[in-house]
């Protein structure tokens, strides 16, 4: 069965195989092939000295280099984290006026806040923050827990209705639940209406908000204000202004009395140092209806030490 | 060489056992040191077993085929740690069976997104994902919401996940139902007694809807806590165990 033999047509050897006269020729392969073929087995073996590769007992072979993707990302982020840590420091301790007199942290908080916006606002308050039904419109000048950067800021640490234990609260009765009747809800929504921007483009029945009046100064007076101007301490929206954030025909303004809905924002304190939070909400501020501060606000927390020996966790 | 080939060749069962020998190798070389490594999964604080309300959320997640465009894995890069957070842990996913890390990334990663919205935004995206986020091409999954989430073999689920080893109590198999429907609903009888058995446990009316567990409810409380185990106060990533 091994009698190798020489193939008359082609001039190359047979396998010496032969199955019912049948014979197949033995071909090598092509030198260029095959030095590639050896030269995979020489670099995986240099491989297997200088990488992470064979597992033995309780643990693998470390390899020479000691090659290890999370030091690796660890390093990454912190190299990244020095980098930006003086800006940050900066940001840390800026008003909004220091940020706006300063082009350079400016251009700094604009674009660390842009980035962290993108990443986790914009998917509920929309892309520049334009909003939609129930999560509020940043873009305006209309704000529900004030407009100043530092309101802005303590509302991005504490969030709304979260879990931080002083997180902003507030929490409005669901009236249509057996507080009020429906008649009496129809004429709160009329007269609503009526102090309303919106008066202009939904035209109240004047009989049935007079009626309403009473009902208002008794239920919603105390957080809206008598004039329904709002109360910003209270997160108390203003309903003289023509901005729903529930929506803005009759019916939508209706079923807000009846079924009193808050939204939650998350608390975003833990998750940002306080450098990046400086930046978030002077971006907020920036987008368009950002109001003058009071007094300057306070660092939130320590400053961004970027020589710290232990890094924090990764996130 | 050629005479000892010969003879695989020529009795159908010797070769079958040979093959079967070979492949057989292949697979023990990549499980078994897995058996073994004790490496494989991290020390750490915080991750727990699923309530039986997660565990039927991520049997909607299974069904739905969310893992087809959403994969729950971190990689160590630094561009999806600086937008996800902390890369993923394999003790992560020590109580998945099967995890669900998957492949395809059409949609953003979800290993980190409990906490992370509300769950009102998780309702309005579930009914229509392009309400709160324009640029999605996400399917609409509002049934969710109007199907009564099926609890009749939750007991069972949660016996099976112990047999693969997921450190269930007695009591926790035996009030999977009740607990279920306890923690969809904080003025539930049970509601205390929930607490107890899941203690870090998120307990709120996730869908919106207190009359009914749904569906829509499950799926909030599963990526609701998804990533949320680990306390990486405690989380030594410089040891030099968990450095691979």
């Amino acid at each position: 069965m091994t009698n190798r033999e020489r193939d008359e047509v082609s001039g190359t050897e047979t396998t010496g195989h032969e199955w019912d006269g049948l014979k197949e020729l033995d071909t090598p392969l092509p030198r260029w092939w095959l030095f590639i073929f050896y030269a995979t087995i020489v670099a995986a073996i240099i491989y297997w000295v200088l990488m992470p590769a064979w597992p033995i007992g309780n643990g693998y072979t470390k390899g020479i280099l000691g090659w290890s993707d999370r030091a690796n990302v660890a390093a990454d982020v912190q190299g990244l984290r020095s980098a930006r840590a003086p800006m940050f420091e900066r940001l840390a301790t800026a008003t909004s006026t220091d940020i706006a007199g300063d082009p350079e942290l400016q251009q700094f908080a604009r674009a660390a806040g842009a980035s962290v916006f993108g990443d986790y606002c914009a998917t509920c308050h929309g892309a520049g923050g334009a909003g939609a039904p129930g999560f509020p419109v940043l873009a305006d000048d209309v704000w529900i827990w004030g407009g100043a950067m530092s309101d802005i800021e303590r509302t991005l640490q504490v969030g709304i209705r979260s879990d931080h234990p002083d997180t902003r609260m507030s929490l409005m009765p669901a009236f249509g639940s057996g507080i009020l009747s429906a008649q009496q809800i129809g004429d709160v929504t009329e007269y609503v209406i009526s102090i309303s921007a919106a008066n202009n483009r939904l035209e109240a029945n004047t009989i049935a908000a007079g009626r309403g009046a009473a009902v208002y100064q008794e239920q919603c007076g105390v957080c809206h204000g008598a004039t329904g101007a709002g109360d910003r301490t209270l997160g108390a929206p203003s309903l003289v202004d023509d901005v729903w954030l529930y929506g803005g025909s009759r019916a939508e303004i209706r079923r807000q009395i009846e079924l009193g809905r808050g939204g939650v924002m998350p608390a975003w304190g833990e998750r940002f140092d306080a450098g990046t939070l400086r930046a978030l909400a002077y971006y907020v501020h920036d987008l368009g209806g950002g109001e003058a501060d009071a007094p300057p606000p306070a660092p939130a927390a320590a400053p961004v030490e970027p020589s710290q020996t232990t890094p924090a966790p990764l996130r | 060489m050629w005479n000892f080939h010969k003879w695989f060749e020529r009795h159908t069962l010797i070769l079958l056992i040979g093959i079967l020998v070979v492949v057989s190798i292949g697979g023990l070389v990549q499980i078994t040191p897995l058996f073994f490594i004790e490496s494989t999964i991290e020390r750490v604080e915080g991750v727990r077993p699923y309530t039986p309300l997660e565990l039927a959320g991520r049997q909607v997640y299974i069904r739905e085929g969310c893992y087809t465009c959403h994969s729950q894995m971190i990689r160590p890069l630094r561009d999806e740690v600086e937008r996800y957070g902390h890369y993923s842990l394999a003790a992560e996913s020590m109580y998945d069976h099967p995890f669900q890390w998957g492949s395809k990334r059409t949609g953003p990663d979800l290993a980190r997104v409990g906490g992370r919205y509300s769950d009102e935004w998780h309702r309005a995206h579930l009914l229509d994902p392009r309400s709160v986020v324009p640029e999605s091409v996400m399917p609409p999954y509002a049934f969710l919401a109007n199907a009564d989430l099926n609890m009749s073999r939750m007991g069972d689920h949660l016996r099976v996940n112990r047999m693969l080893s997921v450190p269930y109590t007695d009591e926790q198999l035996a009030n999977a139902v009740v607990d279920a429907r306890a923690q969809a609903n904080p003025l539930d009888d049970h509601a205390f007694d929930f607490t107890q058995r899941y203690p870090t446990a998120l307990q709120r009316d996730f869908d919106g809807n207190p009359g009914r567990v749904t569906e829509m409810d499950a799926l909030i409380a599963y990526l609701q806590m998804l990533g949320t185990g680990v306390d990486f106060e405690t989380y030594q990533a410089e040891a030099p165990e968990n450095r691979r």
